[in-house]
């Protein structure tokens, strides 16, 4: 069977490589240059179901929480299985017994265990909690590694072309995210940056809550940083707002004070593509799939979006919808 | 059913939009509450242009009334030009006015809004200013062509309920004519209650449910508290008394007992 798959982004690339190992014969076209600039790239690539609970519904830690295996199958070496902190400052401690109340899969943790796990955070928080299962990786380089992983198994890569002008395939896959055509989706913007400092040393995501100012800080390699991010109901992707870059840098600023003297490396903007729900979508039209509305959720969904894509591609069933039950639907229930 | 300026409404609780898990739990929040009336900024939203119109639009469809308000403005300026914005947007003169005047407790700038509402009154606006519970600021909103106030009864988004009962007793009382929303600072459904029963027209809230466990749950907990304080304010509640009064009558003893 030939398939093709529109879009390169963290959707894309997971359905390719479902329908690969299945046998099928893969075709991703992807209208930019290159696998850089769409949502994915700008992505915390924190593999956190457990912490996104606090705000999210109940399939997203039932769809994400194999999502750490799936990335350590398909990439190997990208994983990091170092769990998630999450500290808030003293006159914010109420925002940590709302965090602990709404999550699960985590323990307290006391100042000692703080300069235990983090020990440039020793002394700087009293609680906090640990989510000893969590794990996170590089956006950028697991989206590389898994091209190349492609590519190795046969999947053919078409750059900078209009998948429109190629017909020669039995099935297609949608992952276009934003430039879906689709009434129901919404833009939700986010804006992130990057800092290097060789002062600050981090093995694990820390989430600082705040009421207002919730943030994360995401160590990657070479000293680097990245620190997210907003959520803004617009499309827009207008450069990172002054307001913006303050609230992530005072956020970051309280997390650690050397990263005062941190340098800017960049600051992008990603448009997450949400449904009402949020909650991602795996839909068959005609001899078409597609997986949309990963919100916040690409690195840690799409795996669980791509099995599903790709069981609807193979199975005879054609009109089957994942069934994920929502805490609405339980309500109703 | 309550008239606010000429508009009859089914509903004394307005509802704020941001801060849900998602629209959709936004959409079932405002039914259960039974809501007439939601608020919803654009100060950030509106950078851009109009790219944040797909979450406008989900608002628009939730078929209730919109008061757009100019969260995030911290000056007279911002807030007209986010106001006029809004009337575009939303094709209303209703404007819920916010001019922050400290970015920690969030609270107005009173003087700032005094101006403000003047301008856009001027403007043809019908301005719902988020005020302190200071009288003499309440009394300038007023000349300024303010129809409606709303004080805080404790910092936005502060969960702390009405921290000072008197100074809202005391608005209630200098103020009977004036429709009074308050807004901010409600943290439960017993405190929508509590300011219902001093006589305030209706309460707006937004963080208390948005960010409950369970939204749809705490909105419809209190739209039942809203209606239950206003009914107890129109029935004449008792007045506190420091002996037990039995509800059926007790014999036997002739004599009031001798303090």
């Amino acid at each position: 069977m030939r398939v093709l798959i529109r879009g390169a982004g963290v959707a894309g690339l997971t359905a390719a490589f479902e329908l690969a190992t299945r046998g099928a014969a893969v075709t991703v076209a992807e209208t930019r240059h290159s696998l850089g600039g769409n949502a994915s790239w700008f992505a915390g690539g924190m593999l956190a179901p457990w912490c996104e609970r606090e705000s999210a519904e109940q399939p997203v830690l039932d769809l994400g929480r194999d999502a750490a295996d799936w990335w350590d199958t398909a990439t190997p070496g990208q994983v990091t299985r170092a769990g998630t902190l999450v500290v808030a400052a003293p006159r914010d401690t109420g925002e940590l017994e709302r965090f602990a109340s709404r999550t699960s899969g985590h323990r307290r943790v006391d100042e000692d265990e703080i300069e235990l796990l983090e020990p440039d955070l020793a002394g700087r928080f009293r609680r906090g909690l640990f989510f000893p299962d969590e794990a996170h990786l590089d956006p950028r380089q697991a989206m590389a590694a898994l091209h190349d992983r492609l590519a190795g198994m046969g999947v053919e890569f078409r750059f900078g072309v209009d998948a429109r002008h190629i017909s020669r395939f039995d099935r297609r896959i949608d992952c276009t995210g934003m430039a879906a055509e689709d009434d129901r989706l919404r833009g939700v913007r986010g804006e992130m940056l990057i800092l290097r400092t060789p002062d600050v040393s981090l093995s694990r995501p820390v989430r600082l809550l705040h009421p207002r100012f919730p943030l994360y800080v995401v160590p990657r390699t070479g000293h680097r940083f990245m620190v997210g991010a907003t959520m803004i109901e617009s499309r827009s992707t207008g450069p990172v707002t002054a307001r913006s870059m303050m609230e992530l840098l005072g956020a970051a600023y309280a997390l650690h004070p050397a990263f005062g003297e941190a340098e800017i490396v960049e600051t992008g903007v990603g448009i997450r593509p949400a449904f009402p729900d949020n909650l991602p979508r795996v839909e068959a039209r005609g001899n078409a799939v597609a997986i949309n509305g990963l919100y916040r959720h690409g690195f840690l969904l799409a795996p669980a979006m791509a099995r599903q894509a790709a069981g609807l591609v193979f199975s005879q069933d054609r009109t089957k919808e994942p069934a994920h039950e929502t805490d609405r639907q339980r309500r109703s229930a | 059913m309550f008239e606010l300026l000429g508009t009859m409404l089914p509903s004394r609780l307005l509802l704020g939009t941001a801060q849900y898990p998602s629209p959709a739990i936004l959409a079932d929040a405002v039914k259960a509450s039974g809501t007439s009336v939601v608020t919803v900024s654009l100060r950030r939203e509106m950078a851009g242009g109009r790219a944040g119109e797909k979450f406008w639009s989900l608002i628009r469809s939730l078929g209730v009334r919109i008061l757009p308000n100019t969260a995030g403005c911290h000056s007279v300026k911002e807030a007209v030009t986010t106001a006029k914005m809004a009337r575009d947007v939303f094709g209303t003169s209703w404007i819920k006015l916010e001019v922050i005047g400290n970015h920690d407790t969030l609270q107005p700038d009173v003087f700032g809004l005094v101006e403000a509402a003047r301008i856009l009154c001027e403007d043809g606006f019908m301005v719902f200013p988020y005020t302190t519970d200071d009288l003499v600021v309440a009394g300038r909103l007023l000349e300024a062509g303010c129809k409606v106030l709303m004080p805080w009864c404790a910092p936005i988004g502060s969960a702390l309920g009405p921290v000072n009962i008197m100074a809202l007793r005391s608005m209630r009382g200098h103020f009977p004519g004036v429709p009074l929303i308050v807004d901010a600072g409600l943290g439960r459904p017993s405190h929508a209650a509590t300011v219902m029963e001093l006589g305030f027209d209706a309460v707006l809230l937004n963080t208390a449910v948005a960010r409950a466990a369970d939204p749809v749950g705490m909105a419809r907990a209190f739209g039942k508290a809203v209606e239950a304080g206003r009914e107890a304010f129109g029935s004449g509640m008792l007045e506190p008394r420091d002996v037990a009064v039995p509800s059926t009558p007790t014999f036997g003893r002739a004599v009031f007992h001798e303090a």
